[in-house]
């Protein structure tokens, strides 16, 4: 098939478009779909998962600008390596595990785009971890209390009440 | 030139093991990302920031722990060539972002090459397990097991809402990427696939061509694997992919067997021509050759030809990539060259397994 552009050149790109619900198929070279400046997957200079996620993450610096809120005339800056938000929405990549901090107040929107949730539940390191080990495990038996309590099982209830402080005992000190 | 053997032979020798389903799915591996406290991640580093940190991640006789895993190799990026690079990128053993980017990258192997640990990747610390078949829960359980034997030695970067922070925001959280890579020629044939890869999409779940992110899909080989690495807890993640290559799994055999009892002589010609083509073309693209050794290893699984077995067709697949034939043949070669030298070896292979059977 030869490409619908040019009529010469072998057509080696076949997408189809769909905007706002109207179907338009394409047969064309690389060289024209370059021309024409098509975002073709799959090709370079097209989408990568670090162009769409600086996008998502411009998507957010843009709409912050428009309601003015971050009109201060300091970018936003990780002072540990030196990394500005805007160098980050273009990488995509953070520059060390301190711009996760000195960015925070962006990030939420971003990991809920990327992630759905904002939270890590997951894994933690035995060393260094132990609090939160403790706190998640407080936070399970404080659960499990009200459920006793509302159940009307106060024997357990007891029994769960002295494990809590005993655990937040551990906590303060 | 160090520990060449790990470029030598095509196939690692952990594909070697038998496991279930593992016509369908051909492998499982899972990869977990890591960072060290108070190191600016691999993209930003000085020099010496990256010499700190491959020092501190290539101890191997502080992590001797790793032993129960195995003999482990290291291997310095600076000290291999472009071409041994490229076969054991071919091999899954590296990723490409190791073998291009980075700077004083490393990685320090399994002798079976089940175990890839990559120091200065795009994160500080990569630990990647494989496994042959449907075994991401086993390859969970290896990789979970080996950060934790680098934990004891080292603080990394965690964060208590963030989890384990990353260079990239999306592997926050767990860190954890978990693949299944499957061979599904018959719902591609029967045009289900779209279908089912959009549905895996809308349950965190994506899909990518067998050499990741942004590669093809060639030869009918989909690797599977979870977007989502922050909110779900490891055993979730893994188990949302496991239910889900299940299904899949179970649609690929039903749209195999709709098609024996469908259109029986037809799959018999195509499987039989694919077989001759590779039998005895002097000259065959990558393309071609994927599609055509996709059409083969179907054969056999559906009984239709007695052709090579797996192992052979895994191996095959990575053989006609061009930095093994390059490696192979010890030449320089042109596109035309590769797809003549692609074309012998892949006859010679076939020949071979039939005079033994």
């Amino acid at each position: 098939m030869h490409c619908q552009e040019c009529g010469t050149r072998q057509a080696t790109l076949h997408f189809t478009k769909i905007v706002n619900g109207e179907k338009t198929e394409f047969h064309i070279c690389e060289s024209c779909a370059r021309e024409k400046g098509e975002i073709v997957p799959g090709t370079s200079g097209g989408f990568s998962i670090h162009s769409l996620l600086s996008g998502l993450i411009d998507f957010d610096t843009a709409s912050k600008v428009q309601s003015g809120a971050s009109k201060a005339a300091q970018p936003l800056r990780c002072e540990e390596c030196g990394m500005t938000y805007t160098q980050f929405s273009k990488a995509g990549r953070f520059g060390c595990s301190s711009c996760y901090e000195y960015f925070d107040e962006r990030l939420n929107p971003l990991f809920k785009k990327v992630h759905g949730s904002t939270t890590h539940v997951g894994k933690i390191p035995k060393r260094g971890g132990s609090q939160i080990q403790v706190k998640r495990q407080l936070d399970d038996l404080k659960a499990e209390l009200q459920k006793r309590i509302l159940e009307e099982e106060f024997e357990a209830a007891a029994t769960l009440r002295d494990q809590i402080r005993e655990l937040e005992k551990g906590l303060s000190e | 030139m160090p520990n060449l053997r790990f470029t030598e032979k095509a196939l690692s020798d952990w594909m070697l093991g038998n496991a279930n389903d593992s016509d369908i799915a051909i492998s499982s591996r899972v990869r977990v990302a890591r960072n060290l406290q108070c190191l600016p991640f691999p993209l930003v580093a000085t020099n010496e920031q990256s010499i700190e940190v491959l020092e501190r991640l290539t101890d191997m006789e502080k992590y001797d722990d790793l032993q129960s895993f195995g003999t482990f190799y290291m291997l310095n990026l600076n000290d291999i060539s472009p071409l041994d690079k490229k076969v054991l990128v071919e091999k899954h053993l590296i990723s490409p972002s190791l073998a291009d980017e980075s700077h004083y990258g490393a990685v320090i192997l399994s002798e079976d090459e089940s175990i890839s640990i990559m120091v200065n990747e795009e994160d500080h610390l990569r630990i990647q397990c494989l496994y042959p078949g449907f075994q991401v829960r086993d390859a969970w359980e290896k990789a979970t097991a080996i950060d934790d034997i680098f934990e004891a030695h080292i603080d990394y970067a965690f964060d208590d809402t963030r989890g384990y922070l990353t260079s990239c925001p999306t592997n926050v959280g767990t860190g954890l990427r978990a693949s299944v890579m499957m061979h599904l020629p018959a719902l591609v044939m029967t045009q289900q696939i779209n279908r089912i890869l959009s549905a895996v999409s809308q349950v965190g779940l994506t899909v990518r061509g067998i050499y990741g992110e942004g590669s093809e899909a060639v030869g009918n080989i989909f690797q599977i694997s979870n977007q989502i690495t922050l909110g779900q807890t490891e055993n979730e993640i893994i188990d949302n992919l496991h239910s889900v290559v299940l299904q899949i799994i179970e649609h690929e055999k039903n749209a195999r067997e709709r098609l024996l009892n469908e259109s029986k002589l037809r799959m018999t010609d195509r499987v039989k021509r694919s077989y001759g083509i590779l039998s005895y073309a002097e000259i065959i693209d990558s393309k071609e050759a994927a599609q055509r050794l996709s059409d083969v290893r179907l054969g056999v699984d559906l009984g239709i030809i007695e052709g090579p077995s797996t192992p052979v067709m895994n191996e095959l697949n990575v053989m006609t990539q061009p930095g093994f034939l390059q490696k192979t043949f010890g030449e320089i070669m042109g596109n035309e060259d590769r797809d003549v030298y692609r074309a012998k070896l892949i006859r010679e292979k076939l020949r071979t397994h039939k005079d033994n059977s």
